[in-house]
């Protein structure tokens, strides 16, 4: 493996400008390492809202019981619901109850007869909710339909908002990254000139003078990924226990190990693939 | 075998370096390419190792047809032909023994008979003592001799030699010139551009004459190896 010994002569060798390489490359990991967190985190968030009772409908006090098993059939058979659950007037009082114990007056203003029972309906997919809402509110037994609708709505809207300027802003950084490597693998063959003719005139094969140069861009972008990686690794543990506290009932926290190394790995594919890219290009361009 | 048929190079400024040249050099002959500065004799050089491409006819050495040999093919050419060359081409942040193994490197020869048959070259040359010793630590003579032992490190078919002896006091001139003989007797072709009148005049070996790009003289009947 000479052409990894000369690479690392060669880094060595321009300190300053290996660590450029290195911290471009480090900005654009760091970047990607992040929004793929939160990505990753709001799409959970999301996972999360889509799994709880979605829509909730409040049955008149007259309702029958066999008209609200008939339009729980109704909205079974539509094969969009993942659960569903009724809550008698009898069991709205004992979360009624519940949620209020400590305020004694309320509990003694409140009994069975005035709350109403209710129909609680989860979705696969949130998109299928409207519908869902729209068929509650046609029935006849069905005082009032509510539903996060738009809890979820603006999450998905900012989910994508997100993913939108992430990928914008990795793309730009990337595109940086790689012009900014093939300046500076562009003046490292500059720099040898001298050697690479040398070189050529003894016989050395194009591939034998250029492994060295795209070594070098893999090993700075590979670097630059790990270093990304670990400090957005250290932040996001740093910041799990306040995250934690601020999404109380999510439970999304912490993030596995699992999870963490998969996306070092993929970023180190990732780097290994722009490493490469940007000398390849570099030797395209001065070592002709 | 060396030949060039009707050869002729145009630069890109418009001027002859060669016009017209014929001349073939046999396996193991030893043969002294002189003429002044701008004759043309570094340009044949540059012909032979495919560093440049005739304007108009065709080059061989061996079996290979310089013209139309690939562009991946020509690392195997230059891997057959030493070259020492007229500003020896060394690279002073690298020691003699360095230098001299780059060849070996580039062919991708292991270290421990890379490094054998470095010591083997610099002893043949007379710098074994020298070799941990940077380029700059040298004398000329000593350069020279790195320079040719890098051009023998591969066990070349053919040894370009140009003007080795160009900045040389004449002791050492005819040190090297003894030595690239001593090379020629073991089998090497050796071509050695010179405009040293006494050493071409004291060796009894074939001149070739040229003069602005043209063959003047061409001396085969001394006696050669």
């Amino acid at each position: 493996m000479k052409f990894i010994k000369s690479s690392l002569r060669n880094i060595r060798r321009s300190p300053y400008q290996a660590m450029a390489a290195v911290l471009i490359m480090m900005l654009t990991f760091l970047t990607i390492s992040f929004f793929t967190f939160l990505l990753s985190g709001s799409s959970r968030v999301i996972n999360f809202f889509e799994s709880k009772p979605q829509v909730t409908a409040f049955f008149k006090n007259e309702a029958k019981q066999s008209d609200i098993n008939a339009l729980e059939k109704q909205v079974k058979n539509t094969g969009k619901v993942a659960s569903l659950k009724f809550v008698s007037k009898q069991e709205a009082l004992k979360i009624y109850r519940q949620q209020n114990k400590d305020d004694p007056l309320l509990l003694d203003l409140v009994t069975a007869d005035i709350l109403p029972a209710s129909l609680e309906i989860s979705a696969y997919r949130i998109n299928d909710l409207s519908g869902i809402s729209e068929m509650l509110k046609e029935s006849l037994v069905v005082q009032e339909v509510i539903f996060q609708k738009d809890i979820v709505a603006t999450l998905v809207s900012w989910t994508s908002a997100v993913r939108k300027i992430g990928i914008g802003l990795i793309a730009v950084l990337s595109l940086v990254s790689i012009f900014i490597m093939v300046t500076i693998i562009g003046i490292k063959i500059s720099q040898r000139k001298e050697d690479i003719e040398i070189m050529r005139l003894i016989g050395a094969s194009n591939w034998y003078i250029r492994w060295p140069f795209l070594f070098e861009g893999m090993f700075y972008a590979a670097l630059g990924a790990v270093i990304g990686w670990m400090i957005a690794s250290f932040a996001l543990w740093y910041s799990t226990p306040f995250l934690s506290s601020f999404l109380k009932g999510i439970p999304i926290l912490p993030i596995s190990p699992v999870f963490l190394l998969r996306v070092l790995l993929a970023e180190l594919i990732l780097a290994i693939i722009l490493g490469f890219l940007s000398s390849f290009l570099a030797v395209l361009r001065y070592l002709r | 075998m060396i030949k060039l048929d009707k050869v002729s190079k145009k630069f890109g400024t418009g001027d002859f370096g060669l016009i017209d040249i014929n001349l073939s050099v046999d396996k193991k002959e030893f043969v002294f390419l002189v003429g002044p500065t701008g004759s043309g004799k570094t340009t044949i050089f540059r012909l032979l190792i495919r560093e440049i491409l005739p304007s108009e006819g065709t080059v061989i050495v061996n079996d290979w047809d310089l013209t139309r040999l690939p562009k991946h093919q020509v690392s195997h050419l230059r891997k057959k032909i030493g070259v020492v060359f007229q500003d020896l081409k060394l690279l002073f942040d690298r020691t003699v023994f360095e230098n001299v193994v780059m060849p070996l490197e580039v062919t991708g020869v292991k270290m421990e008979e890379a490094r054998q048959k470095v010591e083997e070259v610099l002893t043949q040359v007379g710098i074994i003592e020298h070799k941990d010793k940077f380029p700059i630590q040298l004398s000329g003579g000593e350069l020279q001799r790195t320079a040719i032992a890098r051009a023998l490190a591969l066990s070349p078919e053919i040894l370009l030699a140009d003007e080795p002896t160009g900045n040389l006091d004449s002791a050492t001139s005819w040190e090297i010139v003894k030595l690239l003989s001593d090379i020629n007797e073991e089998g090497t072709t050796v071509i050695m551009a010179t405009h040293n009148v006494d050493i071409v005049k004291n060796l009894s070996k074939r001149v070739i004459g040229l003069e602005k790009g043209k063959l003047v003289r061409d001396d085969k009947k001394k006696d050669n190896k």
